[in-house]
């Protein structure tokens, strides 16, 4: 029962993992990632990938910040010197957002993303940081929600793909003594 | 002429002639003139006119005929008017005459025709067929009696019929018989045309003369006038030039002739409009210029009517002007229906006025509601960011750092704090400016708010400052408000009155009053405030004095004179603002008790700088503060009164202030509460614990009917609250002791601040949980004094655990961030330790921001067998290349600070030139030591650039800048290792 289990883990765990290389989430430099992980580091691609998350997470905000940073300058202007509305809305169209900051976070988070092999979301980073060389708010903004779209995606998937890691470990565990044999072995 | 004329003018003329008035009148330009006598009633026979309207002056009317360019011109026109008829019908009687005579001339003939011829034979008669006549036929109308040819057939056609038998006797008698019965009949039709022209010319002489006729044409275009006119609304008159009047023609006469001619306007009728039109008239006369005008008359003679009045001046030959021809038509509806219009239409611009006044109203809203959208994603936009800021940076001062950059983080800290707390102050005061603020009413206890405002104040408060609170027994338990807005008001007031107090005592006190009566008058209110500085001096002082009686009375628990103290304060008070006004303190209170409404005043009262005299009235505006200098010393973005203020006007209530300079302030506000029937028995304890569990010393004041809120100070409480805005920064919560333990190593470097530790622990109140924290304060300074930032930075983590272990949930994720932090620091600092190993293993440099990056590639390197040293930019690199000798350096392109061309630049000149100098041009702060060892120049260290495809890293940027190979990343075994095979030799 607990060996059937553990097999069954490891397909749905191979099969989840086929599915996001299938889909061009991920790519080869996720398996590089996955030898990385040995005896003396059993949950290196999680601690990674959680590591990557966090930034990430911070990076998409600052993103969104420095989109959104003209308007809320503006609307602080607005709110001080009461700026007309209208005045607000051009301003926001007219002043550049910092796109060389943006380019700047950008270039970290697809830094990141390829180096954990998320190839789609570094896909979208450089659709995001063409946009932002030419100075495309529509763009930017697309690629912004893109870009969440994307990181999203890949938490819930990584997620479950971890949950699945715990559980085919745990239940490793219970099946075999020592709990580090089945680890040498990393799945591909 | 002239003499004609004036017989015409003169005579009575009595002939009737038919009312029918010739279309066209052929001469050119015809015109018929009023001016024209015309006063005949018998010519009205036909056209029923009910009664003669016009009265004339017939003097002057013959006088302006015969004087002025127009009356001739007239009469010229009507006498060559009858000499046109008069030739027309000598044109007529000639014809016939010729006529006539032809005639008699074919008789004769024919008469010699039989006379020659036997036969008799019947002879067609030319002129038996009518002339033609050169006239028009409609002139038949004009001149019916005028001579005409008549059509009585003068002579029969009979035939002459003989019976007898020709050529016999009989025959010839017949015919002879015949023949001079023919004769006879020719004769008799000879007898009767000459009769008839006898006839003719006796009727020709008896023919009108051309004063019949024009008094004829007269009569008919009179008649033909008073047929037009006889409905028309119209008055016709002549003044002359004195404006009196000399004719005037009124369809609907109400003055007898007597009455009008030879007066004027003024004389004739009262009201007004009646001398308007007199001066017009007047004006007219001297200008010489035809005019109009309309002016409405209200007389009592015919009520109120507009008529539009045309003037226009009468000349003589000399060209001077003898008076005015004067027309007026009634135009009272039209006026009417105008002014109706004009209504209409002024109606219709308002109408649309308002429109615009809509749209643009909608267009407001719209905006507003677009600005509201703005509001909510600004203070999120904004916000989050400033908290996440904030936050880390909290984080960042709980690990390791030395002092500087302790105290970087502090200022950092407190600045994102100041920032969040300008946003949130815009947004407030947008938000009510805006109307967007929603006031929420809820129970609460304002013994609670007051005892949390202060707690907090005295958890940030950094002087030795006595915060006390002071409530009446007769402020209700509970009452229903707006906790949050009261709240903040009180705390904007609080930390405003600290802000401006060095030393001696903030306070607020809570106490009942009767309901204001100048409430509604804002306006007088203000004034009053503004008035209030001239006399407060006995109150302030009184309250000065008062406080520190307070402050003892806190000190030996003494009810009775807080109660007495609250009365004074009262009566002080009411002489103040509202005077006159008798108060029986405890029984209007206790009565207002009873009512659903009660009215509760609060003073925050300082012991502070005070506010000059001329700064009040300015107070309470957006963005000021009572002085330039002011400013510059103590910070802020003077939005914190206006705030207040407007909170407090928002819910009803009112602010004031009154203020010694150098003495203190005391704002006050007054705000209306709903007593919550439920607080009135709120003597029940089970309802008591039923509340928010509350410490019991406040159950007790509730019991004892006497609240007495202990006055606090900075030590007491620090433990129980956050250092920091709690509500914006929950997560902070964990941290609070070692940041306040933060916070106290910066100003422990003055004594006085650990002897007010000292002071404070020694109080007597004290919890037992906040004793454990203030000892632990108690004791740090003396710490930091005499230990290591190393001990104290152990100390710290030590805090840092135990504020983990006690929140575990929110400190996971940081924890980790935490040993991130750790890892990378013990890093950088290892490095020096480690110079002396160099040699075993080949030393491998890694510079790179990206933290994935940096843990992909140090795993990969470890499993490879090799340790790295890690730097984040460039500039980190160069110092690291400084203090240690690398044998490869794997080297980012894209970083901040310095990227990775700069820094392989910098490195390449050193190791060509062995100065760092290039790198101190750039900026970069080297370590002190750096002259000594590295004199000579080293061999050249490979530098591998890491590149991610990215534009501005090409490859020849990196063989340019003195890299010699690069991979691209991400970086995986592979081409890690290839690198190291060629770079490292093992």
């Amino acid at each position: 029962m607990l060996g059937l289990s553990l097999d069954q883990l490891r397909t749905d765990m191979n099969r989840l993992l086929a599915i996001l290389f299938h889909q061009g989430v991920l790519d080869e430099q996720f398996l590089q990632l996955q030898q990385l992980q040995d005896e003396s580091s059993p949950n290196f691609v999680s601690e990674v990938v959680n590591i990557y998350f966090h930034e990430s997470e911070k990076l998409l905000r600052n993103l969104r910040a420095l989109l959104y940073l003209p308007i809320s300058l503006s609307l602080l202007l607005y709110l001080i010197n009461e700026v007309k509305m209208s005045d607000v809305l051009c301003r926001v169209d007219r002043e550049l957002c910092d796109y060389k900051k943006m380019e700047i976070q950008l270039n970290q988070l697809m830094g990141s993303s390829s180096s954990i092999g998320a190839q789609r979301l570094r896909n979208v980073c450089i659709a995001f940081r063409a946009a932002s060389n030419h100075n495309n708010r529509p763009g930017c903004l697309r690629a912004l929600e893109l870009l969440e779209y994307e990181y999203c995606y890949l938490k819930n998937k990584l997620h479950e793909l971890f949950q699945i890691e715990q559980q085919r470990m745990l239940a490793a565990a219970v099946r075999y003594p020592a709990p580090h044999q089945h680890l040498n072995n990393p799945q591909a | 002429m002239g003499c004609v004329i004036e017989t015409i003018e003169s005579e009575e003329m009595d002939i009737v002639l038919s009312s029918m008035w010739p279309e066209d009148m052929n001469e050119a330009g015809r015109q018929f003139n009023v001016e024209r006598p015309g006063v005949d009633k018998d010519m009205l026979e036909e056209v029923t006119i009910k009664r003669e309207p016009d009265i004339v002056d017939f003097k002057r009317l013959i006088e302006l005929a015969n004087f002025t360019d127009k009356g001739n011109w007239q009469l010229a026109n009507l006498v060559r008017n009858w000499e046109y008829k008069q030739e027309n019908a000598v044109r007529l009687l000639r014809e016939e005459l010729d006529t006539l005579s032809k005639q008699q001339r074919e008789v004769e003939l024919k008469k010699l025709e039989i006379l020659e011829e036997h036969r008799f034979e019947r002879d067609g008669y030319g002129g038996n067929k009518r002339p033609i006549s050169i006239l028009d036929e409609n002139l038949k109308y004009l001149y019916q009696d005028a001579p005409r040819r008549k059509r009585d057939s003068v002579f029969q056609d009979e035939k002459i019929s003989v019976d007898a038998e020709y050529d016999s006797v009989v025959y010839w008698k017949q015919q002879a018989m015949n023949l001079e019965k023919l004769l006879e009949a020719s004769l008799r039709r000879e007898q009767v045309l000459i009769g008839k022209l006898q006839e003719s010319i006796e009727k020709l002489e008896k023919q009108s003369t051309p004063v019949e006729e024009l008094s004829q044409v007269l009569n008919r275009a009179d008649n033909f006038l008073h047929f037009v006119l006889q409905n028309a609304p119209v008055v016709i008159g002549h003044q002359d030039k004195e404006l009196r009047y000399r004719f005037i023609f009124n369809h609907f006469p109400s003055l007898r002739e007597e009455d009008i001619i030879g007066k004027t306007d003024v004389e004739i009728f009262t009201g007004s409009g009646v001398k308007e039109s007199q001066d017009f008239k007047q004006e007219v006369l001297e200008k010489g210029l035809p005019a109009k005008r309309e002016i409405t008359f209200e007389t009592e003679l015919f009520g109120s009517k507009t008529f539009l009045i045309y003037v226009e001046p009468v000349f003589s030959k000399a060209g001077e002007t003898i008076g005015v021809n004067y027309m007026g038509m009634e135009v009272t509806d039209q006026v009417r229906k105008r002014e109706k219009m004009a209504k209409i239409r002024e109606e219709m611009a308002v109408q649309k006025a308002k429109e615009t006044e809509l749209t643009k109203t909608i267009h407001i809203t719209e905006e507003s509601m677009r600005a509201k959208e703005m509001l909510a994603t600004m203070s999120h936009e904004i916000r989050s960011p400033l908290s996440g800021v904030v936050s880390m940076a909290e984080i960042l001062s709980n690990t390791k750092l030395d002092k500087e950059q302790r105290q970087q983080v502090n200022v950092m800290i407190s600045s994102g704090d100041l920032v969040l707390r300008i946003i949130n102050d815009i947004l407030d005061f947008s938000k009510v400016e805006s109307g967007v603020m929603k006031l929420e009413a809820a129970k609460f206890r304002p013994r609670e708010v007051v005892k949390h405002v202060l707690q907090t104040a005295a958890a940030s408060l950094q002087k030795l400052l006595t915060l006390e609170g002071n409530i009446a027994d007769d402020v209700p338990v509970e009452v229903i408000g707006d906790v949050l807005r009261i709240r903040q008001i009180l705390t904007n007031l609080v930390s405003n009155a600290i802000k401006f107090t060095h030393k001696g005592k903030v306070g607020i006190k809570l106490y009942v009053v009767p309901e204001p009566r100048n409430l509604s008058k804002q306006k007088s209110w203000k004034a009053s405030a503004d008035h209030s500085t001239e006399s407060p001096n006995t109150r302030k002082d009184s309250s000065v004095s008062r406080s520190t009686g307070d402050q003892r009375g806190s000190h030996g628990c003494c009810e009775g004179e807080g109660i007495d103290d609250n009365n004074e304060l009262k009566n002080t008070l009411d002489d103040q603002d509202r005077d006159g006004i008798p108060m029986e303190e405890d029984e209007a209170s206790h009565s207002n008790m009873e009512e659903s409404v009660v009215w509760i005043c609060c003073d925050v009262y300082d012991t502070g700088i005070g506010i000059p005299e001329h700064a009040i009235p300015t107070l309470f505006k957006k963005y000021t503060q009572a002085g330039a200098d002011t400013a510059r010393k103590y910070g802020g973005t003077g939005l914190g009164l206006a705030i207040c203020k407007q909170l407090v006007e928002l819910m009803g209530g009112q602010l004031t202030v009154s203020s010694i300079e150098n003495k203190g302030s005391t704002f006050t506000f007054i705000l209306p509460y709903k007593v919550s029937s439920i607080s009135e028995s709120s003597d029940d304890p089970d309802e008591l614990s039923d509340m928010d569990s509350q410490e019991l010393s406040d159950d007790e004041d509730l019991h004892a009917g006497v609240f007495q809120f202990q006055p606090r100070t900075l030590g007491l409480l620090s433990s129980q609250s956050s250092g920091r805005i709690q509500k914006l920064l929950p997560i902070t919560y964990g941290f609070d002791p070692s940041q306040s333990f933060n916070g106290l190593l910066e100003d422990s470097s003055s004594p006085s601040s650990s002897i007010t530790y000292k002071e404070i622990s020694s109080e007597e109140d004290v919890h037992s949980a906040a004793m454990d924290t203030s000892s632990v304060v108690e004791v740090s300074p003396s710490q930091n004094l005499c230990s290591s930032n190393l001990d104290s930075a152990e100390n710290n983590e030590q805090t840092h655990c135990s504020s983990e272990i006690s929140d575990p949930s929110v400190s996971q994720e940081r924890c980790r961030t935490q040993a991130q932090t750790d890892r990378s620091s013990e890093c950088a600092s290892r490095k020096g330790n480690e110079a002396a190993k160099a040699e075993v293993k080949p030393k491998i440099l890694l510079v790179e921001d990206n933290k994935i990056n940096v843990i992909v590639t140090k795993s990969m390197m470890k499993q490879l067998g090799h340790d790295i040293d890690v730097v984040n930019n460039g500039a980190e690199a160069v110092r690291a290349v400084q203090c240690n000798v690398y044998d490869f350096i794997l080297m980012d392109v894209c970083m901040p600070v310095m990227d990775g061309l700069q820094a392989t630049r910098l490195i390449r000149s050193f190791e060509e030139t062995g100065s760092w100098d290039d790198a101190v041009k750039a900026g970069i702060e080297l370590a002190a030591q750096h002259s000594s060892p590295n004199l000579l120049p080293r061999k050249r260290t490979p530098i591998i650039a890491m590149t991610a495809n990215a534009l501005s890293e090409s490859a020849e940027d990196c063989y340019a800048n003195g890299m010699d190979s690069f991979v691209s990343k991400p970086v995986n075994f592979q081409n890690l290792k290839q690198c190291l095979q060629q770079y490292v030799p093992q």
